[in-house]
């Protein structure tokens, strides 16, 4: 049988550029047809240290890399020392020194052996040299003649060991989580984004940032997370599409702000994006330990809703769709993904963004006195902005009547409450509706793994080869139980994978009256393996 | 008075305290704001934003747009609203609390970047709404209940932290001087760029320096004010600590300059 799944890992000290390396590697898969994952493992630190990219390239769809390395790529000897029991026993070892000697024989810089690994790499794999030269043209825009030359040498050194076939499909661009998820908000209409730096969730920022006047958003940083919440309430007020974003940290800062969201009925839509916590935790690495936090974030009597999806292509759909639901029910939200699903690297299916569209939220039809809060049957009242005609918006964080202003007589607290719990009830209602669950595999099993976020990856290559059943809830708030309890009918064995030590999931199946049996928890702030939970299943 | 065609009440019923100093900052905000509305500026392009404190309610008094935020946050706030929609006035109430205690942060960065919009301080140098505690600007000494045996830390002097920031309009204002705070008020919102006004208050309930006030506010000669030098030593004339000097009132700076927001949405 011809291979057609590879796993290269390429690692350096930070600043010897290891991941650029592996995304041209990745993108010359790509040009052969390849669907590509890429998992970056890097430390908190600017120069120094170890950083690797682990590239996984495959003739159909994939979203979690694995165990066993084909190819494995060292910027220097550590590297290879690190990763080389990984390496699979026909596995091959590519180290710097053949590099290092193409650049010194040019004259290049020390800072392009990474772009003489890729070219003994190529080489090595059977790759022609116009499509390297391609690649690297669109990659190396700065010193490019140098790269070339160095590639060149590199290239015309090394020997054709294996030849991986071309396929005949469509690559796809390559996508981070992170990059994915703007998208869909910009197709959904984003009009203002406003962060504070904080990994993982800063790469929508830098995105953004870079590519604001392209999508028309207006992109801001402001002091700190509480300025960037309590700013942001203020946009929606006025009117703008606005989403916030950063991690669990930052997160905890924002909470007042989200409540005061809640309380006064914005739109407003925050990204949590989960690393290792608790406190600074393990900040560049994975985990899944936000999920109660986020479920119950916010003093006060709230639903929200929470929608964790699991890679590029639905953090694009739900990072847009989150926005919708947002301005229709008028009410604040939460994105929740996490490390792997932000700055993982994804072959990214454009047709999605087709799914996407900027929907209109319920505004005031300008007849009458306006009143924010006007008690509707479903407890949703129509929109206006500061600055319509004729219409007073009084937007208040205290409790409030019909017009806006503070009050606290028992009555009328209690009509501003149950407006709202209708409102709850309606976006409950909402979430029956949408494709809140995605079930995998084999539907019929009587096994079935629940997992959220990035999770689904390995999963799911696992189950699809075991023949076995998953289910992944996508919205957390309100909780699609029946959808859920719907799926799992025939199934005699639930069990819960999570990256995190308490397995947080089971308590909200719980709370909904669902059991797990076993839980297979990883909590070492690294993604699992389909190899990890094959092993963890079998043991059951 | 020019303001009789603006019906600018709501029905809230107003409950400060009687003799408050907020009254009057109340009075001096309605004549300016009808006084802007009269020369031209729509009614539904201004919206009041406040934070939590006895004069944060003042936006439950005033039959405008307004955004209640929470303790601290209305600069930053307003910023948002602006930053939206940079056509809208946006003024903003904050206390001393608000503003120099729990949100300090968003006064500076406001008035770092020159966010168009007008601050207006109601510095009653305590906490009031919580029934009476210390706070950046109470003096040494000052008894609340949690230092019943008198606040150990020296009060600072906010003009002089917004001048070193080279704030684009930083004026001081006196709750009884009705007429004097609006003139300030109604510069501070025509003024493009961020607009800092401090607005000395008294507390009857907690903290009465009414008479200490009368004795010693005048509303200084703005035009000597031309350098550097000149404009530091009016700031520290009074330095928020009880001691004999005068405490002048009035424009103490005021540039041009772009603004944050005609940078952002350039």
């Amino acid at each position: 049988m011809i291979k057609k799944d590879f796993s290269i890992l390429i690692g350096g000290k930070a600043g010897e550029g290891s991941r650029k390396a592996g995304l041209v590697i990745a993108k010359l898969f790509t040009e052969l047809g390849y669907k590509i994952f890429i998992y970056d493992d890097y430390q908190s630190l600017i120069r120094g240290g170890h950083n690797f990219s682990h590239i996984r390239a495959a003739d159909k769809k994939i979203l979690s890399h694995r165990e066993k390395l084909d190819f494995l790529l060292g910027l220097n000897k550590d590297v290879i020392e690190k990763h080389k029991n990984k390496l699979d026993k026909n596995g091959i070892i590519i180290q710097n020194s053949e590099a290092k000697k193409a650049v010194e024989e040019v004259g290049g810089k020390s800072m392009m052996e990474n772009t003489a690994l890729i070219a003994i790499f190529a080489k090595n794999i059977g790759i022609e040299w116009k499509l390297l030269e391609k690649v690297l043209k669109e990659e190396f825009k700065k010193f490019q003649k140098l790269n070339l030359r160095v590639a060149q040498r590199a290239f015309d050194k090394a020997e054709i060991l294996i030849k991986v076939k071309k396929l005949n499909k469509k690559g796809f661009p390559l996508m981070t989580g992170n990059e994915a998820l703007a998208l869909g908000a910009v197709k959904a209409g984003l009009d203002l984004y406003l962060a504070y730096p904080m990994t993982p969730a800063t790469g929508i920022l830098h995105y953004l940032a870079e590519n604001k006047d392209r999508f028309k958003v207006v992109v801001s940083q402001l002091e700190n997370e509480v300025g960037i919440v309590n700013a942001a309430v203020g946009a929606v007020y006025a009117g703008k599409r606005t989403m916030i974003g950063t991690s669990g940290g930052g997160f905890a800062l924002m909470t007042e702000g989200f409540s005061l969201a809640a309380q006064n009925e914005s739109p407003l839509v925050i990204i949590e994006s989960q690393r290792m916590s608790p406190g600074s935790g393990v900040p560049t690495y994975q985990a899944q330990g936000d999920l109660l936090f986020v479920l119950g974030a916010g003093h006060g009597d709230i639903i929200k809703f929470v929608i964790a999806p699991g890679d590029a292509e639905e953090s694009c759909f739900w990072g847009g769709k989150i926005l919708n639901l947002s301005w229709k029910y008028q009410t604040p939200s939460i994105l929740l993904i996490d490390k792997e699903v932000s700055e993982s690297t994804f072959s990214f299916d454009e047709n999605i963004l087709k799914k996407i569209n900027r929907e209109q939220p319920f505004l005031w039809n300008k007849k009458g006195r306006y009143l924010r809060y006007k008690n509707t049957k479903n407890g949703i009242s129509p929109l206006a902005f500061p600055g319509d005609k004729n219409a007073i918006f009084k937007s208040n964080s205290y409790e409030h009547d019909e017009f806006g202003l503070t009050i606290e007589d028992k009555e009328g607290v209690k009509k501003m409450q149950d407006k709202r719990l209708r409102k709850f009830k309606e976006m409950e209602k909402e979430v029956d509706k949408l494709e809140s669950v995605k079930v995998y595999g084999n539907k019929k099993s009587k096994k079935a793994i629940i997992c959220w976020g990035s999770t689904k990856g390995p999963v799911k290559e696992v189950v699809e080869k075991l023949g076995l059943k998953m289910i992944q809830p996508i919205i957390l708030q309100p909780f699609p139980a029946k959808k859920i309890k719907q799926v799992l009918k025939g199934v005699k064995k639930i069990v819960l994978a999570e990256t995190s030590a308490l397995g947080q999931m089971e308590k909200l199946l719980n709370s909904h009256g669902i059991k797990v049996d076993k839980k297979i928890l990883k909590y070492d702030a690294r993604p699992f393996l389909p190899e990890e939970i094959e092993k963890k299943l079998s043991k059951f | 008075m020019s303001n009789k065609n603006i019906k600018l009440e709501t029905s809230a019923r107003n409950t400060w305290c009687p003799g408050c100093g907020n009254f009057g900052i109340l009075a001096s905000l309605k004549e300016a704001i009808s006084e802007i509305i009269n020369e031209g500026i729509s009614k539904e392009e201004i919206v009041l934003v406040s934070g939590i404190g006895c004069g944060s309610k003042i936006i439950d008094y005033i039959n405008l747009n307004s955004f209640s935020s929470l303790h601290g946050r209305s600069i930053i706030s307003a910023e948002g609203i602006k930053m939206a929609n940079p056509k809208l006035k946006v003024i903003a109430f904050t206390g001393d609390g608000g503003c120099y205690n729990e949100g300090i942060a968003h006064l500076i960065h406001a008035a770092k970047r020159n966010a168009d919009i007008t601050v207006l301080v109601h510095d009653n140098r305590n906490f009031a709404l919580t029934t009476s505690q210390f706070t950046a600007t109470s003096p040494k000494g000052f008894k609340g209940k949690s230092t019943p045996q008198g606040n150990i830390e020296e009060p600072f002097n906010p003009l002089e932290l917004m001048f070193s920031l080279k704030t684009s309009f930083i004026a001081r204002g006196y709750s009884m001087k009705i007429n004097h705070l609006k003139d300030l008020i109604k510069k501070g919102i025509k003024h493009k760029g961020f607009s800092f006004i401090e607005i000395l208050q008294p507390c009857i309930t907690f903290f009465d320096n009414t008479d200490f006030y009368n004795q010693r506010v005048y509303e200084m000669k703005e035009n000597d004010l031309k350098t550097d030098g000149e404009i530091i030593k009016k700031i520290k004339e009074w330095d928020y600590k009880n001691n004999n000097s005068k405490i002048p009132l009035g424009i103490f700076y005021q540039r041009e300059g772009p603004t944050y927001e005609e940078n952002l949405l350039k």
